[in-house]
């Protein structure tokens, strides 16, 4: 990797465990001050490295000077309070402990523990997911907008918001009681997915940038399941999902950053380890009676692992979206749902009820119609091409269609 | 938007389907609900059997069914959100229940639990 692409690399990976060690040792009064050192740690890696060239380990220089950070910041703040009270060193002998713990176990404790104090629920979930992303994934404030589709005021507003809140309700920063855990697991497990699904359907032709996002959402998703209390069905079968998704990563994009559809993938490029590692833990998300979201998403997406185009594959998907979209219902969803359809019960029928969906305004919808009519009615099925290649935001998307209408003919 | 229920009823319960009559019946309504949950219309659903069924009546007596003098049973209900009485008969068509003869769709508004109609 070279120096250009190595700080924002560690920055995606570093800045969320440095920032989760400060805050957890500072609490949520300082965490602008746990943020400010992280921050600064990687403005002097950017200002050191280009000359001195990158350090040998560039991850424990990180950490070396995150630790004498937040030293300094430690006993300015100690002598600040033995002078005007003794009294107060006296009855909190942690403070004399100035040095940073950045061993891995406390690394991973403190980040966990982060991760539900930052999805508490009494800040709102699009706060807590903006938290999430800007602790514990490192995500600029325009990388969030772009996310909600906002602009960076409102961001940096309801962050700020949420900090105060978090504050004031004297949130600490520890794992929930067992009988909150399933509550509290549920906003968790929300930004985790975001995070995943910013990795892998990222507009960003950078791919090592996406590839970090969908494995740290994966990295963050393991550590919940190692954590005994939090290993939960629910937990394993999210982890099993981005697995699945993540099998496919090389052979979704080529050379250029370009998006390779399904159909045309190299099936040789499909990574066999992560495949078994997300039917190992689909097979660890069937115990308890609760199917959730992620359940249906993941055996959907061990259905795409199998590239045979049989009746069983196609049925399994139809019966698994019915189930998906009467508990979360998403356009997306609808769509795979009614591709599903035309693959198990016929085009007819699919063309039926994609037009009852109207989705209007999306791409998909008028590229799954075209795709429909293709066979049946190859002038309907152009003019959905056509209004699908106006539609598409992206250049890959533009080129899928038109591709799409040079196979029509004339 | 309001919710309206789709009320299954069969002329007769107590026909005896054939197992592979059963599993395509319920693939026609699994397939028949998750077309209206994905235009994000489904509410929730609600599947009656028919083992062990009662009726009470009047009188306090009480008789297995409801079959023989009853005419209709209801099979189940969904919960459907629609614009218009219209559009909830729409979904009600797509039901499989009315391959059968003599079968009906019975389409409700829920009431508001607000006061208002």
């Amino acid at each position: 990797m070279n120096q250009q692409e190595i700080i924002p690399h560690l920055f995606r990976t570093e800045y969320r465990k440095i920032v989760s060690v400060l805050c957890k040792r500072f609490g949520f009064d300082q965490m602008e001050i746990a943020e400010d050192i992280a921050a600064d740690t990687f403005l002097a890696a950017s200002q050191t490295w280009p000359f001195k060239g990158i350090p040998p380990n560039p991850v424990a220089w990180l950490y070396f000077v995150a630790k004498n950070k937040a030293k300094n910041h430690l006993q300015r703040g100690l002598v600040f309070e033995s002078k005007i009270s003794d009294e107060l060193i006296k009855t909190s002998p942690d403070s004399y402990e100035t040095e940073l713990d950045l061993s891995p176990q406390n690394i991973n404790d403190s980040q966990l523990q982060m991760m539900f104090a930052i999805c508490h629920p009494i800040i709102s979930t699009e706060a807590q997911i903006g938290l999430s992303l800007r602790i514990l994934c490192g995500f600029g404030i325009e990388e969030i907008a772009d996310a909600f589709l906002s602009n960076k005021e409102t961001i940096n507003k309801r962050l700020f918001r949420a900090k105060e809140k978090l504050r004031e309700e004297k949130i600490k920063i520890e794992i929930p009681f067992l009988s909150e855990i399933d509550e509290r697991l549920a906003p968790v497990l929300t930004t985790i997915y975001l995070l995943f699904n910013e990795g892998y359907y990222s507009a960003s032709q950078n791919n090592t940038i996406r590839k970090d996002l969908c494995f740290e959402a994966i990295r963050l998703c393991t550590m919940l399941v190692e954590n005994k209390s939090t290993n939960k069905p629910e937990v394993n079968a999210l982890l099993s999902l981005m697995c699945f998704h993540a099998s496919r990563f090389d052979a979704r994009i080529d050379k250029n950053g370009e998006l390779i559809l399904y159909e045309n993938q190299d099936t040789n490029l499909w990574d066999a380890d992560l495949i078994s590692k997300g039917g190992y833990f689909l097979n660890c998300a069937a115990t308890g009676d609760k199917l959730s979201k992620y359940h249906l998403q993941s055996a959907i997406a061990y259905w795409n692992t199998q590239k045979a185009d049989t009746k069983e594959k196609w049925e399994n998907i139809l019966q698994l979206y019915n189930q998906l979209l009467q508990i979360d219902y998403s356009p997306i969803a609808a769509l795979n749902r009614t591709y599903a359809l035309s693959k198990a019960n016929g085009k007819e029928e699919a063309i039926i009820q994609a037009e009852a969906l109207n989705l209007t305004d999306n791409h998909f919808y008028f590229a799954l119609l075209g795709e429909l009519y293709t066979g049946i009615d190859d002038m309907q099925a152009k003019r959905h091409f056509e209004k699908a290649f106006e539609l598409a935001k992206t250049v890959t998307g533009k080129q899928a269609m038109q591709r799409k209408m040079d196979g029509l003919g004339s | 938007m309001d919710e309206y229920a789709l009320i299954m009823r069969h002329e007769d319960g107590s026909k005896i389907a054939s197992p592979e009559q059963m599993q395509a019946w319920m693939k026609q309504t699994m397939d028949w609900i998750g077309g209206i949950a994905a235009q994000g219309k489904f509410v929730s659903g609600t599947g009656l059997l028919f083992a062990d069924a009662k009726v009470v009546k009047s009188n306090k007596v009480v008789t297995d069914g409801p079959f023989g003098e009853i005419k209709e049973t209801i099979g189940g209900f969904i919960t459907v959100k629609a614009d218009s009485a219209e559009e909830a008969v729409e979904f009600a068509k797509g039901c499989p229940v009315l391959q059968g003869e003599g079968n009906t769709m019975e389409v409700r508004r829920i009431a508001k639990n607000d006061g208002t109609h």
